[in-house]
Parts: structure tokens; sequence; C-alpha cells
């Protein structure tokens, strides 16, 4: 293949691939972190809180997206659920276990930052009359998201390239868009170039919001 | 009248029991110092009385009502801790909050005042222990001694029956202690009423008007404090007065 003709291939697909970034690849990983999100929250609160009954639950649940592939977890569901009648489209499937996934991941590192809050941030709480409730939102949250924050924002990151392996339960993301051009026009590796490119551009973008958050965050300082 | 009255409290952490009935009472403007080698009980005291450590048994009387140490019922302690404030050795500042918001949390999140107004009273409370222009920062952008200041205007700003102190001044180099004490000895003059837990013998002598002094999880001594420097009644005061210099000051 002559360089001329990679260009043209490269040139020709680079809109239709990052469409199909811009329409699956950045909502599959908007929507499943946001979810992610509320779970690792729900989950390290639990845990931090020490609500008994469910701590043996998110244990297990942890214990479970973190210890098999999300490829297994995909095929699981997509491929799996049919055989008991639970029958999901390709991409509410991939939010889910894309959320579930990067939530056990993201629930450790809340559960870790909420307990590297000192013991008497909660007590100062109560002694100016605050309720637990409000302390947990007020104070010991704020902070515990602050020193989470780049593990969860590393999480994102990793989470966007992951989402390629939805192509493998039939999602039109990126890597899917690629390897059709790839079937018409048999220019792979320029095709996979393109395409790790893209999702290069996109991690550089959250690691730029990383470092803008990190800042904004710092400005209450370092302790 | 006593607004404090601690009854044959106990408390014990596994084997070990920090306080064996321990009774203590302090009046309306008493400013109280307890005094004791450290692992004596003081501090879990002081916890105890504010619920931060659970009490095993006893009585406790605040403002004419009777609670049954360990047995106090949750909105009873939100309820009596909005009538007190602690101040720390550590400060405990709210990390993620500047000096006026840590002054204006108890008043706006737990009392429910209008923000405008908190913090009004919170920029009085800032200009007492004379922190009105460091209102902005944050506490790592402040001194140990200033941040100690801060918490002692969060402690004062809900006007509280009295006001706790667990060695306030332990975590302080020693240029910055001095700050903090003059802020405690205004309070003092300003009639306020002030348990503290202190290693600042001067501080126990010339302002406190009594000293209770503590040893092995028991009171030894207590009394009015001019006559507890100046005529310790048991052998134990009087070596641990020797030891730290506490005499003829």
């Amino acid at each position: 293949m002559t360089f001329e003709r990679a260009w043209e291939v490269v040139s020709e697909s680079f809109l239709q691939v990052l469409t199909a970034g811009m329409l699956y690849t950045v909502p599959l990983t908007v929507i499943s972190f946001a979810l992610a999100m509320v779970i690792a929250t729900l989950a390290a609160l639990a845990q931090y809180a020490q609500i008994r009954p469910l701590r043996p639950i998110l244990r297990f649940y942890i214990w479970i997206f973190r210890g098999t592939p999300i490829l297994v977890q995909l095929f699981v569901v997509f491929y799996g659920l049919p055989n008991i009648g639970i029958i999901l489209d390709p991409f509410p499937s991939a939010i889910l276990v894309f959320a579930l996934n990067t939530g056990a991941y993201c629930a450790e590192t809340m559960r870790a930052a909420l307990e590297s809050v000192p013991r008497g941030q909660i007590e100062a709480g109560y002694c100016v009359g605050m309720r637990y409730m409000q302390i947990m939102r007020r104070i010991v949250l704020p902070q515990a998201l602050r020193t989470a924050f780049p593990s969860l924002m590393n999480s994102m990151i990793g989470l966007v390239k992951d989402t390629s392996l939805a192509s493998c339960i039939t999602v039109a993301e990126m890597l899917m868009a690629t390897q059709k051009v790839i079937g018409r026009t048999y220019a792979a590796l320029p095709m996979y170039l393109e395409v790790g490119f893209i999702y290069l551009i996109f991690s550089t973008v959250l690691t730029k919001l990383q470092s803008v958050g990190e800042k904004r965050l710092n400005s209450y300082g370092h302790h | 009248m006593a607004i404090l009255e601690i009854q044959h409290i106990r408390k014990s952490f596994g084997a070990t029991e920090v306080l064996q009935d321990v009774s203590l009472s302090v009046e309306k403007g008493d400013v109280v110092a307890i005094l004791g080698p450290s692992g004596s009980g003081k501090t879990t005291l002081l916890r105890c009385a504010n619920f931060l450590e659970t009490a095993d048994s006893g009585t406790l009387r605040f403002d004419g009502e009777e609670f049954r140490l360990g047995h106090v019922p949750k909105k009873d302690v939100i309820r009596l801790r909005k009538k007190t404030a602690f101040v720390f050795q550590n400060y405990n500042l709210f990390r993620n909050k500047t000096a006026l918001q840590n002054v204006t949390e108890g008043l706006v999140t737990a009392r429910g005042m209008a923000k405008d107004k908190a913090n009004r009273v919170a920029m009085d409370a800032l200009a007492k222990v004379g922190l009105a222009d460091r209102a902005d920062h944050y506490p790592n952008q402040l001194s140990g001694g200033q941040q100690q200041r801060v918490a002692i205007a969060r402690a004062l700003v809900t006007d509280p029956e009295i006001i706790y102190f667990d060695e306030p001044t332990s975590a302080l180099d020693p240029e910055l202690i001095g700050e903090v004490l003059a802020v405690m000895r205004r309070l003092a003059e300003e009639g306020r009423t002030m348990l503290v837990v202190t290693h600042e013998m001067s501080f126990a002598r010339n302002v406190s008007t009594k000293v209770v002094f503590m040893d092995g999880g028991k009171i030894i001594e207590s009394g009015e404090s001019r006559a507890f420097f100046e005529n310790p009644k048991e052998e134990r005061v009087r070596a641990f007065l020797r030891t730290i210099g506490g005499e003829g000051f």
C-alpha cells in the first residue's frame, strides 16, 4: 500500500470514525462513569458507615467485578442473559457492565479516601452541633472527593479505552467503525493507527481536565 | 447553680479503667482547669462530657436536666452539644472550609441561621480572636496559633453554656502559645464558663478559678485555684507541681 493510498483512506474515514466516537464512545464513557460514581459513592458510604447487612453484599459485588475480565462480563450480559429471558440491547448492556465494573474500582478508591479523612473532622462536626449526615455531606465527602479525584480520573481514562470492548457486543463505537473501513479498504495499519490516535486525543482531553480539576480543588491548599 | 454536674462517671477502654468513679461540678462562670500527668483520664473525662466517648456509667446533669451516662438518646446528645462547644488539641478546623466558613458552619447548618446574619456574627467572633483579616484563609494557610484562635471563634459564636478545651496549647510551637492563652484569658474575664484540660500552669494558676487534679483515673485533689497552688494537701499533687515547676510561679 502506498503512502498516498493510506493517507486517502485515513483522511476520508476520519470524520466517520470520529462521529462513531462522538455518538457512542463519548456517551458510553460519560453515562457509564456518571452511574459508576453514584454506585461507588453509595457503596463506599455504606461500607464507611458500617451498615452491616450491606457489607458482605458490597464486598461480593466488588470481588466479582474486579476479579473477572470486562469482556467476559459483557458477554455474560449480552449473550448470556438472553438464556434466562433477559434481553438487553447492545448499548444498555455496555452501559450496565461499564458502570458496574468502573463502580467497583471507584468504590474502593472512594472508601480509601473517606477513611483518609481524620476522625477529628467528624468530631469537630458533632461538637458544632451537626448531625452525622450533615457532617458526611458538608465535611467528609468533599474532602474525600478531593483526595480521590486523581484516581477517579484515572479510572475514567481507563474507561474511555475499555469502551472499545463494546464492539464485541455489536455496539457501533469507534473500533467497530474502524473495522468496517478496514473491511472495505484493507488499510489495517493506517486505520488502527488512526483510531488509536483518536483515543489518544480523548484521553489527552481527560488528562487536561484532570490537571485543571486538581488545580481548582487545590484552592484550599495541600495538607 | 451548677451548669454541669458529673457524678460517679466510669469509663474503661478494654481492661483499663480510665475513669474510676469521678465526680465534678462546674458553676456558671467558673473556669476549671483539669491538671494531671498524661494518662490520668483528663481528656477522656472531657470527651465523655460531650459524648465524644460514651461513658460506661454515671450521671450527667446539664443545665438542670439529668441524664444516665451510657444511655443518653441520640437526639438529646445532639441537643446538648448545641449548648456546648469543644476546642481540640489539634484544632480540627474543617479543612475544606475557610476560617469564616468554619465559624458559620455550626450556625447555618446545625442551627438554621440565615447566612448573612451568620456571617456577621462570625466576623465579630473572628475579630474577637484578632483574625478578622484572615476570614478567607483556609486552615492550611494559617499558623497553628491562628488555627486554634479560629477554633475558639467557632466555639464562641454559638454562645455556648460551657466551652470544653482539650489541651488547647499542647500542639503549638512555644512562641504561639501566648496568643491562644491571651484569647482564653479574655474569655475568662468575660465570665465564660470553661472546663480546660491543660498543662499550662500559669493559666491554671492565674486565670482559672478552680483546679481539679487527676491521676490514675481519679480526682486526687480539687479546690480553689489559689489554695491549690499555695497549699496543696496531697503529696502526689506536690510532687507533680515540683516536677513541672508549678511551685513558686
